[in-house]
């Protein structure tokens, strides 16, 4: 579960808010994607929500954040890191340095919480070949490329199993169906294992078929929230500076050609879009 | 070849007058191991055409990023050879390829060295000899074309990362080189700075320039590149018109890409053709019921 009521953000020496009065409620075991351009406020969002607004950050934060029944402003990071895990938008910015294979690496947050080693060894090979990792595992994480690094970042976070998970475009430098499967995985992770998933992305084609609900950031203010098929392929998109997937796109030009102009609900996925056109 | 008074005409004119002087590219069947015993090209052969644009498309680890590192001589084969125009990349240094290949690495702070955005995009042209005014007028131009013409007292780092992103993209503008390379060059933009980068690309292709990138956007490749390259485990699996590589489902999936979204629906649709724009895509449907 995430609450937050009324939360107003400030970096340092900025003069316009990054978040302004955002309340929202998120419940355990969603799917929740944040959309928006550049400078929305979906790197921030996540950074709250992690606790390193303000802990890391400084800056002026007002209004309430709870997560996983922790209050984050009052909580220190190393108290959070059990509660939320974060995964950076630049993997390079996560990975530790400390560490001299990718193994260790992921096994560094395991280490420092004091898990068994027996399980520790399960958990590290287990999420190794869930990440397609496996025959990298005894390279160095520098000598990875950057597509490996991201899916590095990804598992040494989800292999510390926090309650939620949180995610600033992780997916920018995987190959498309690299891509789909983090959304599916996180999409899995929300219905079975309950975690609670809040992901910031730019691909709007694999939230529209996995989230829950589309959180709309624009100027630091949620402006629209939703279901994906209705947030997706509203015609407000375009004056937030996102682009509706192709499909939404060729629905509404084949509707302006005289094409299905009775329809009222484009289509955001493949398969809508097959329905739509067939 | 080196010649030392030879290399600053030489430098000079390809970073001005003769940009667009035809500079084919040979790859011929190119292999490289890393130090590190990682084997990652694995006999590459390709030639690009002066004012062809080329999307590299394939999984992580693909063997992509590598490869075009080999067509500016930032990596030399350790098999067979890279000739840009006369050029040999093992016979020349870095800092010489540079006259002729741009490229924009994929992580922006592996390229960044300087304190303001100014100094940054100037970085390269000083470097290539430009005389003051010319280059003053190409950092100018870069800056405005990217949209960063105020930030350019801004310290790079107090930008953010697509933002510098877009810095680095200004610098090899600024350069005038008659082949651009991108890497990953949409990564971290929205559809704005997306479009912006599109825009970028198909003037870089009406002033005759080679461009090539490197892309996990495929929908961005089929929208400006008219050639794709495949590739996997170092080999290039495919190689063709955009228009018909990026229909082949079961070749790109070996490598863990899929056609673009608008190529998808059609094939699931059944059509005749796979348009890989919106417009030719409601033409074939509005078309299909005649």
């Amino acid at each position: 579960m995430i609450r937050l009521g009324d939360v107003t953000y400030f970096y340092p020496r900025a003069t316009t808010p990054a978040l302004a009065g955002v309340t929202l409620e998120i419940p355990t075991g969603q799917f929740c994607a944040v959309i928006g351009a550049n400078g929305a406020g979906k790197s921030t969002l996540c950074y709250t929500l992690a606790g390193f607004v303000p802990h890391f950050y400084r800056g002026k934060l007002s209004g309430g954040v709870e997560v996983a029944g922790v209050d984050v402003p009052a909580s220190s990071l190393a108290q959070l890191a059990g509660h939320v895990g974060l995964v950076f938008a630049n993997p390079f910015n996560q990975i530790t340095g400390a560490r001299f294979s990718v193994r260790e690496e992921i096994a560094f947050g395991l280490e420092n919480m004091g898990v068994p080693l027996e399980e520790m060894a399960t958990r590290v090979e287990d999420i190794l070949g869930f990440a397609g990792l496996r025959d990298l595992a005894e390279r160095s994480p520098f000598a990875l490329s950057g597509g490996q690094q991201q899916r590095l970042a990804i598992a040494s976070v989800l292999v510390m199993r926090p309650p939620v998970i949180v995610l600033d475009e992780p997916t920018s430098q995987l190959d498309p169906i690299g891509s789909r499967e983090v959304f599916a995985v996180l999409r899995d992770l929300a219905a079975t294992d309950a975690a609670t998933v809040v992901l910031a992305e730019q691909k709007l084609e694999w939230v529209a078929v996995f989230a829950d609900r589309v959180i709309v950031l624009h100027e630091g203010r949620i402006v629209a929230d939703g279901l994906p098929g209705d947030v997706l392929a509203s015609a407000d998109l375009a004056q937030y500076g996102l682009q509706p997937t192709r499909y939404t796109q060729a629905a509404r030009a084949a509707q302006a050609a005289g094409f299905r102009a009775d329809r009222d609900d484009l289509p955001v996925t493949l398969e809508e879009a097959v329905e739509f056109f067939r | 070849m080196t010649a030392g008074g030879q290399r600053t005409t030489d430098d000079r004119g390809a970073a001005t007058g003769a940009a667009l002087a035809p500079m084919p590219i040979v790859v011929a069947n190119v292999s490289f191991t890393y130090p590190s015993g990682t084997q990652a090209l694995r006999g590459v052969s390709l030639r690009v055409a002066p004012g062809e644009a080329v999307a590299i498309v394939g999984e992580n680890g693909a063997g992509k990023t590598t490869l075009v590192k080999h067509l500016n001589g930032l990596l030399k084969p350790s098999e067979g050879s890279v000739v840009v125009g006369d050029w040999d990349t093992r016979e020349h240094t870095v800092a010489k390829m540079a006259a002729r290949v741009g490229y924009v690495f994929q992580n922006p702070d592996d390229q960044i060295v300087e304190r303001t955005v100014g100094d940054e995009v100037a970085f390269g042209p000083r470097r290539l000899g430009q005389p003051e005014a010319e280059r003053q007028a190409n950092v100018a131009a870069a800056l405005a074309t990217v949209g960063l013409t105020d930030a350019a007292a801004t310290h790079p780092y107090d930008l953010t990362t697509p933002q510098r992103k877009l810095v680095t993209l200004a610098s090899v503008l600024a350069m005038r080189t008659p082949i651009v390379i991108f890497d990953e060059p949409t990564m971290g933009q929205d559809a704005g700075g997306v479009a912006l980068i599109g825009g970028i690309v198909e003037s870089l292709k009406a002033e005759g320039r080679t461009v090539l990138t490197i892309t996990h956007d495929i929908d961005f490749c089929a929208a400006h590149f008219g050639r794709a390259i495949v590739m996997a485990a170092g080999q290039a699996l495919a190689d063709g018109p955009a228009a018909e590589v990026l229909t082949r489902a079961d070749v790109l999936a070996t490598t863990n890409v899929e056609p673009p979204q608008l190529v998808r629906l059609a094939q699931a649709l059944r059509l005749a053709r796979a348009p890989l724009t919106v417009e030719g895509f409601v033409a074939e449907i509005v078309g299909r019921g005649q």
